[in-house]
């Protein structure tokens, strides 16, 4: 009775008695969601386009965060180390398709998942051969102190941060949508072979959707980098998007926003309020479980497309 | 010349479904299992043993559930690891809790209750298809690895959170525990991935690893056939972890001895077994241990290589170099062998059988 009682009434009489508080922990949630929803938006863009289960998102993240870092410990001022690392990204998505997509074309989607579990080793050796494993701190200007607004304590950096995310989305959708690449990319999204029929150049769509998930990791990583250092288990973040892309669907880019939205602020509510009764630490698997049940009713996400099967 | 099945009449039933129905395969398989019982434990060093032999078999063990749940019920987890914990900490709890029992029966029952929770974990299966499935499965990896740590039932309450296998005798001889020796437990290791490959070939010709293959290949004409999809995909994924499951208890008690939680049993565990199925080869027994073996022998033989050729480079600088070898290398055999070792296997049987006049 009182386990009882500590589950399902406890927290929520908490919440009722600290509304400040209860709201100050959903704006955090948010905040974080977008953060998921950043790296998880990478993932879509390439899902969309190629039909690949990118597992390597995450490891891109850490790359582009190595990169920048190494450049600008190096004296090169934040402006140019950034286009310096897009340039990078841009070079990888090249290299990317030339030697691991071109080659495994037409193959089942596992290889294709597989190899990109072996880039993510791939690159993961390399960022850190290259650049040196220890955690390094990044700092590109953006303020990082809290202020009080109706007393609830905020970060700037989070609201920058979404600020930022917000800007990227609504400049990836203007490009989708407004662009010539951009039909060109979700005719391919669509259909491969209508879009090649009608003579879009599939492989120069692969490079591209792959440097824009590049720049989104590069952003992604700048965020997730800013806030804890720029070190090894940013990679680890990839394992934070999958359960937003499943709430949100594969090939849904507000789907991605808003699983993204939806895992930080169900994270955050069942960390504080739920986690101290079961030990803590609860992040790691909740949005897993939380991503879980979503599909048990919605078997393609939140915002996926219809699976319809046919004999 | 030599291989060929020319000549070979079956004048039964029983002689034609047999497991290897040419004679060279016969002997074959009889010369490998030889070779392993009689000439393996006295050549090989402790080194060798320890860091080679037994982990490829208990890595064959995992790869053989693995394959059996992807390759032939088509069925994507990303959970082998978690899976393969849970199997090393039952058979802890049943070491410590029953001193008496035989320890082939612990690494039974740890695989029972393994398929259990393998069983509640591929309950979505029957909703979820996919790569869907494959991030839902994720959820058994980290819940379980959570409670590994947290929860301390798992490790009796010892602070340190760490389990140690205490040590058992088999015959009068001590098998588990540091002290036992490497000889003696590859050889329980063998013999009970001998046991269990044989017991996973005959399954898969059976009935229900023919309807696993029909759920696998479409599963609503299977259903339409009818195949009962929710039966079929349960026991995938039952045999399945319980294969699994043995194959962690077989690590932790021959060849890990003591283990923690969620580092041990990572989601590293998870994508090395299932880069063993994929690299060995989809659906097939063979290529389960082809592609142990495979991932098994890179990182060692990365690890010993510069010295071998006599280059000094800083550990972290090697560690690195490594990961980034071993990624490219999977890369490169993804592209060349989308198939994997069971294909390239295949197709030397085929050379060999026209050799030495192929035209």
């Amino acid at each position: 009775m009182e386990l009882l009682h500590a589950f399902f009434i406890a927290p929520f009489v908490e919440m009722w008695e600290f509304p400040v508080f209860f709201v100050e922990v959903i704006i955090n949630g948010l905040l974080t969601g977008v953060m998921y929803s950043l790296v998880a938006l990478g993932f879509v863009l390439i899902f969309k386009a190629s039909g690949v289960f990118n597992f390597s998102q995450g490891v891109m993240v850490l790359f582009a965060a190595l990169t920048l870092v190494g450049l600008m410990e190096r004296g090169v001022p934040v402006w140019l180390a950034m286009i310096l690392t897009m340039m990078v990204m841009v070079a990888l998505a090249f290299a990317v398709e030339r030697l691991m997509l071109r080659p495994l074309v037409n193959q089942e989607h596992i290889i294709l998942f597989m190899a990109t579990i072996g880039l993510t080793y791939f690159l993961e050796g390399f960022g850190e051969t290259l650049w040196g494993s220890n955690v390094k701190p990044l700092d590109v200007g953006i303020p990082t102190d809290s202020f009080d607004f109706h007393g609830v304590l905020l970060n700037k950096f989070d609201l920058y941060a979404a600020g930022i995310g917000a800007v990227l989305v609504a400049g990836l959708a203007i490009f989708f949508h407004k662009t010539p690449i951009g039909r060109a990319l979700r005719a391919v999204a669509d259909d491969h072979q209508a879009a090649m029929s009608v003579g879009i150049p599939l492989k120069t769509i692969w490079i591209i959707v792959w440097s824009v998930a590049g720049i989104v990791a590069m952003v992604a990583g700048i965020m997730w980098g800013g806030k804890s250092g720029v070190q090894f288990s940013l990679s680890l973040i990839a394992l934070k998007a999958l359960p937003v892309l499943i709430l949100g669907g594969f090939t849904s880019v507000p789907g991605a926003i808003i699983g993204g939205l939806i895992i930080g602020v169900g994270e955050k509510i069942a960390e504080i309020y739920w986690g101290p009764l079961v030990g803590g630490a609860i992040e790691n698997w909740f949005a897993y479980v939380l991503a879980l049940c979503f599909l048990l009713f919605r078997p393609q996400g939140l915002f996926g497309e219809r699976i319809i099967e046919r004999v | 010349m030599l291989y060929r099945e020319a000549g070979q009449f079956k004048t039964s039933y029983t002689a034609d479904q047999a497991i290897f129905p040419i004679v060279q395969d016969r002997w074959f398989i009889l010369a490998v299992l030889l070779v392993a019982y009689l000439v393996v434990p006295f050549v090989a060093d402790d080194y060798f043993f320890e860091v080679v032999l037994i982990p490829f078999l208990v890595f064959s063990m995992a790869a053989i559930g693995l394959n059996l749940l992807l390759g032939y019920a088509g069925q994507l987890s990303l959970g082998t690891g978690a899976f393969m914990g849970l199997g090393a900490f039952m058979s802890y709890k049943l070491l410590t809790a029953f001193p008496d029992l035989n320890l082939i029966v612990v690494f039974l029952l740890a695989g029972l209750v393994t398929a259990a929770v393998g069983l509640l974990f591929g309950i979505p299966s029957l909703r979820i298809k996919g790569f869907y499935l494959a991030v839902s499965t994720l959820a058994a990896q980290f819940l379980l690895g959570w409670m590994f740590t947290k929860v301390e039932w798992f490790y009796n309450y010892n602070p340190s959170g760490t389990i140690l296998t205490p040590p058992r005798e088999m015959l009068g001889i001590l098998v588990t525990s540091p002290e036992a020796s490497p000889a003696v437990k590859y050889l329980v290791a063998l013999t009970m991935v001998a046991v269990f490959a044989l017991a996973a070939k005959n399954i898969v010709r059976s009935r229900i690893g023919r309807s696993w293959m029909a759920i696998r290949d479409m599963d609503i004409a299977a259903e339409i056939i009818g195949f009962r999809p929710m039966r079929t995909k349960l026991t995938a994924f039952a045999v399945s972890s319980f294969y699994v499951g043995v194959a962690g208890a077989m690590l932790l008690c021959l060849d890990l001895d003591a283990a923690e939680g969620a580092e041990a049993f990572g989601i590293n565990i998870s994508f090395n077994v299932l880069f063993m199925v994929i690299i060995g080869g989809l659906g097939s027994i063979l290529g389960s241990f082809l592609g142990a073996a495979f991932i098994t022998l890179v990182p060692v033989v990365l690890t010993n290589a510069p010295q071998l050729f006599g280059i000094a480079m800083p550990t972290d600088v090697q560690k690195h170099l490594e990961v980034m070898i071993f990624g490219g290398l999977i890369i490169y055999f993804l592209i060349v062998e989308p198939h994997g070792f069971a294909r390239l296997w295949q197709i030397g049987k085929e050379k060999l059988r026209v050799w030495p006049f192929p035209y």
